[in-house]
């Protein structure tokens, strides 16, 4: 089943016509609405009228997720406050997180493209869809929710966490699909099996995933632990959130809703494009958006493109899934963690610049762990073992106020980090997520 | 400005179209439901019996122990391809209270949450902060659909992270705040303690509920945020928030009558009060589809008015809830039955436990939970490391099973009784109800 | 060298340890050494006395949580360098961990003696048996 043929199907001509169209309304309206684009375009001699065709494309500066905190938090928006009716956040690279905002007609498009991600993957409005994606501000959740809603599928809002009782539900409600990261659903099939309940005998037949990478492996597990096929999905909420792109159930690729987001890929060094099938960093234009037009904004994601046609029928172009970062950004759980952020907590919390390495783990069928291991100085050394427990308490609080994930904080002797890890690394990611 | 023109309709033309829908939803209950027709049999009752809104008395009333013992699905109206969403909410043992929608009931709680919001004068103007926990609690989303269907912005911050909260308040400069009432207290403490004034933000109207309240924490907040603040009521049984809400007159809780049919029994003998008398507050959906419920026994104390109020709405009001009439305990916004507590500590410590559950409110901090857990011989070790881990263990469990963290406290034996007394399971030191107020 | 140590479950608060080591006293029991470990609300007292079957029948009896637990005890000339060379390194060089130690002075004074749980205990009892020689004391 195809959610929208007449978009999804729609010839390869038609289509780069329709984005020609809808990116020349696009940069217009950036142009028009937004001061950072103005100066942006002014800074490089270019008015919107230059965009002639898909290549003029290369003429437009790249926006980065630094320019989300230059403009923090409304700099960025192209309607008056009265328009938004929705506004999510995720994390910055500092204190400050990256907003995002929707218009009604935003919120329209963000359904349209999650709902024609969920068809794909071979849901119907006869499934019970459980969504253990985070709701809140957090994209993942909410974003999924009103696709699943728009299908008429019936929708279990468990959110994320709660691990039993969501084995529980899936068993008495009879879900059919399940919305997770794919370190969730590996985690979920090793409690599942402490508690004596086998996935693969419930009425779970598709599984949902995003949010983090992950691999071929992992996919076969999901698979063979859950009873599901698991569909591997691509967003980011400063383009949308989810919706960017998602597998059918050929898993050749993620069809990009090329309708809504036009894609480029780069070579991260030289910003100089790359032609189809090489590998590089992709960048998205968005073609709808309202509230938030983003041009040519670089993920930090690396994949390739693949335009040939899909065995399923639909003419969108496909991405691999993602295999690496050109940042030192790690997505752990789902969120995304920039070093930098634990830095600022662990100053807030000690009171002195801190000696700490970040650890991530992924051992067989548990959560991602994030360790944090901070050196015991002469400065926050003390010989009541409270103090010290409260030390590591408090860390372990702020980061999680901060992050929105729990991290272990692991109090080690000094020189203990340079002596185990070697010379100034700040990260041992230990995962083998790509 | 009133939302909906029933909300300020004659007595007469409310009360006509409560009987009209309360004789469909019963003969509907009667027809899909089997609990339902064998609860009006027993009563010797059948649907044609309802030929006024007194004959409501004659039906059965419906509890929360019936949601158990029909879990998870047996209370449904409608086949499972019409339902359109399931929350879900403390049962009082290990199974929750699962409840269900059409997409016609989303949409009526969409109406009854945008009535809620537009209580508080709440447009497309505003920036709507809401902090109720979002997933299968019905606060979150029902919050959420309601400012949405106005048109407002949503901020969709749900619980947690406090610190964040404060700087989202300052940055998006969001003019209501939806959450609990202790939740409000413990922001403007937090905020104050980052050297940001709560009352220079630019709120200016807050819903909160979920939890009971007194109108000492409501002076409280409304002197500390400088907003209104409001009481909003609702139960997950019956659609979730937007059940009642205070207008700014704030004068009692406007009942959204067209939808949800009260009255006051007596919680002893279940005979029906009159208006004025405080008693247990029953409820009949009257225009649910998934899951209509019949004289649904609330457990809150309350009483009703049907003077008219200075807003002009025409629907009853009920009081500001004054207690329970069972042990369920309301932490931070979440249901929390002493059984469920007593299941989940016997799993984790596979013996019978000595246990005492403590609930406390310290001015400016969140509501604390504590269990006070005797160490028996058969959990107890000589490493510090295993108690601790124990603890911690308990800890988890409970989190998971509540929906809400507790402090899990080892005692040594018979400390529990030496302090407390006998037999006493649990100790509330907060005045929830406002019972010190003179 | 092994010996029966008492673990006793106190609240941490004052007079806890009072009302403990009155119970012993009060029994007739000799202490002989003790140590505290405390997590922030409750700690968990170890005690080597005279008499530890009778010690944990008083305790039991007077409602408190006990229990006996088999620990090493040595006895170390009470000069630099004994403990690191013939306990320590032997029990680091057979892979034994020290769960939690603690010394007291015996009443020779010659010699210092050394209370050990350790995770193996038939490995760090024959470990230091080997190190000790005649040295190590019977329990």
């Amino acid at each position: 089943m195809i959610w929208n043929p007449e978009r999804e199907t729609m010839s390869r001509s038609e289509l780069e016509a329709l984005q020609l169209e809808l990116l020349r309304e696009q940069v217009a309206w950036a142009y028009e609405n937004v001061p950072f684009y103005r100066q942006a375009f002014r800074a490089r001699g270019l008015v919107p009228k230059d965009i002639r065709s898909l290549e003029d494309l290369q003429k437009i500066p790249f926006t980065r997720k630094s320019d989300f905190r230059d403009n923090y938090p409304f700099g960025l928006l192209a309607v008056p406050r009265r328009e938004v009716i929705r506004i999510h956040a995720s994390s910055g690279t500092t204190g400050k997180p990256t907003v995002v905002a929707y218009t009604r007609e935003d919120l329209e498009t963000w359904k349209e493209v999650c709902a024609r991600n969920l068809v794909a993957a071979g849901i119907t409005d006869e499934d019970t869809v459980q969504i253990a994606m985070g709701y809140g501000l957090f994209t993942g959740g909410l974003g999924w929710h009103y696709a699943a809603e728009h299908i008429g599928a019936a929708v279990v809002p468990t959110s994320s966490g709660h691990t039993k009782r969501q084995i529980m539900l899936i068993q008495d409600f009879e879900t059919t699909v399940f919305c997770c990261t794919p370190s969730y659903a590996i985690y979920l099939a090793e409690q599942a099996e402490e508690m004596g309940v086998d996935l693969r005998e419930t009425k779970l037949r598709i599984g949902i995933h995003g949010a983090e990478p992950w691999s071929e492996g992992m996919r076969k597990e999901i698979a063979r632990r859950l009873g599901v096929d698991p569909i591997d999905t691509y967003g980011l909420s400063e383009v949308m959130g989810p919706g960017v792109s998602g597998e059918c159930t050929y898993h050749s690729g993620l069809h990009i809703n090329e309708d809504h987001f036009l894609v480029e890929i780069i070579d991260p060094q030289t910003e100089e494009p790359l032609p189809y099938g090489e590998q590089g960093e992709l960048v998205i234009t968005t073609l709808t958006k309202k509230a938030l037009p983003l041009l040519r904004y670089r993920t930090g994601d690396i994949t390739r493109l693949d335009p040939a046609p899909c065995a399923c029928g639909r003419t969108m172009m496909r991405m691999e899934r993602v295999s690496g970062r050109t940042d030192d950004m790690l997505i752990v759980r789902g969120v995304n963690v920039f070093p930098s952020q634990i830095e600022t907590v662990l100053l807030q919390v000690e009171g002195v610049q801190p000696h700490y390495v970040i650890i991530v783990d992924r051992e067989r069928g548990a959560l991602d762990d994030l360790e944090i291991w901070v050196e015991v100085s002469e400065d926050i050394f003390s010989d009541d073992i409270g103090r010290l427990r409260d030390l590591q308490r408090q860390a372990e609080f702020e980061i999680r106020e901060m992050l929105g994930i729990s991290a272990r904080v692991k109090l080690v002797e000094p020189h203990s980090i340079e002596r185990s890890m070697g010379k100034s690394k700040r990260v041992i990611d230990r995962r083998d997520v790509y | 400005m009133v939302w909906s023109e029933i909300e300020c309709a004659p007595r007469e033309k409310i009360e006509a179209l409560q009987l009209r829908r309360l004789q469909k939803v019963v003969e509907r209950a009667y027809r899909q439901i089997p609990f339902y027709r064998r609860a009006f049999q027993r009563a010797g009752i059948v649907p044609q019996d309802i030929q006024s809104l007194e004959d409501l008395a004659l039906l059965p009333f419906t509890r929360k122990s019936d949601f158990c013992d029909n879990y998870p699905f047996g209370l449904l109206a409608v086949s499972l391809e019409e339902v359109v969403r399931v929350h879900a909410s403390s049962g009082t043992t290990g199974k929750p209270t699962v409840v269900a929608y059409t997409a016609r009931d989303i949409e009526t709680w969409a109406e009854v949450m945008a009535r809620t919001l537009n209580c508080g004068e709440v447009t497309r103007r505003d920036i709507v902060h809401n902090a109720y926990g979002y997933g299968l609690f019905t606060g979150g989303l029902g919050v959420h659909y309601g400012a949405e269907r106005i048109g407002a912005t949503v901020v969709p911050v749900s619980g947690g992270n406090t610190q964040r909260q404060i700087m989202l308040l300052q940055d998006f400069r969001a003019t209501v705040l939806c959450c609990t009432p202790s939740y409000a207290l413990y922001l403007a403490e937090v905020a104050q303690e980052m050297g940001v004034n709560p009352a220079g933000l630019d709120l200016r109207v807050g819903f909160l509920g979920a939890e009971p309240w007194s109108e000492n924490m409501r002076r409280e907040i409304e002197e500390r945020w400088q907003i209104k603040a409001l009481d909003i009521y609702g139960l997950s049984e019956i659609i979730g928030p937007g059940v009642s809400s205070e207008c700014l007159a704030q004068e009692g809780l406007h009942i959204f009558e067209d939808h949800f049919l009260p009255e006051i029994v007596d919680p002893d003998t279940g005979e029906r009060l009159p208006y004025g008398e405080y008693g247990e507050l029953v409820i009949t959906t009257l225009t649910k589809e998934a899951l209509p419920v019949i004289r649904y026994r609330t457990g809150d104390i309350t009483k009703l008015t049907i003077e008219p109020c200075a807003c002009g709405r025409t629907m009853v009001r009920m009081a500001k809830v004054s207690g329970r009439t069972d042990d369920m305990l309301i932490v931070r916004g979440v249901n929390v039955f002493p059984s469920q507590v007593e299941t989940v500590l016997l799993q984790v410590e596979g013996v019978q436990p000595h246990y005492v559950i403590i609930v406390d409110r310290e001015r400016g901090a969140m509501d604390t939970l504590e269990v006070w857990v005797e160490v028996s011989e058969e959990i107890f070790t000589d490493e510090l490391g295993q108690l601790a881990d124990l603890q911690r263990r308990a800890e988890h469990a409970l989190r998971e099973g509540l929906g809400v963290s507790a402090r899990v406290k080892l005692v040594e034996p018979h400390s529990i009784e030496r302090s407390m007394g006998k037999a006493k399971r649990v100790i509330d030191r907060r005045d929830v109800y406002g019972k010190g107020e003179a | 060298m092994r010996v029966k140590q008492l673990s006793a479950f106190l609240e941490n608060r004052p007079g806890r340890l009072l009302y403990l080591l009155n119970i012993l006293a009060e029994a007739g029991i000799n202490l002989i050494a003790h140590n505290i470990v405390d997590a922030s609300d409750f700690g968990i007292v170890h005690l080597l006395v005279d008499e530890p079957e009778k010690a944990l029948q008083v305790i039991r009896d007077a409602g408190l949580v006990c229990s006996l637990t088999e620990v090493l005890q040595v006895a170390i000339p009470d000069e630099p360098g004994a403990f690191v060379k013939r306990v320590l390194e032997p029990l680091a060089k057979a892979g034994v961990n020290i769960e939690y130690s603690y010394a007291y002075s015996a009443p020779s004074s010659k010699e210092a003696r050394i209370v050990l749980k350790v995770d193996d205990l038939e490995l760090g009892e024959r470990t230091l048996q080997g190190a000790l020689g005649g040295d190590a004391i019977e329990g």
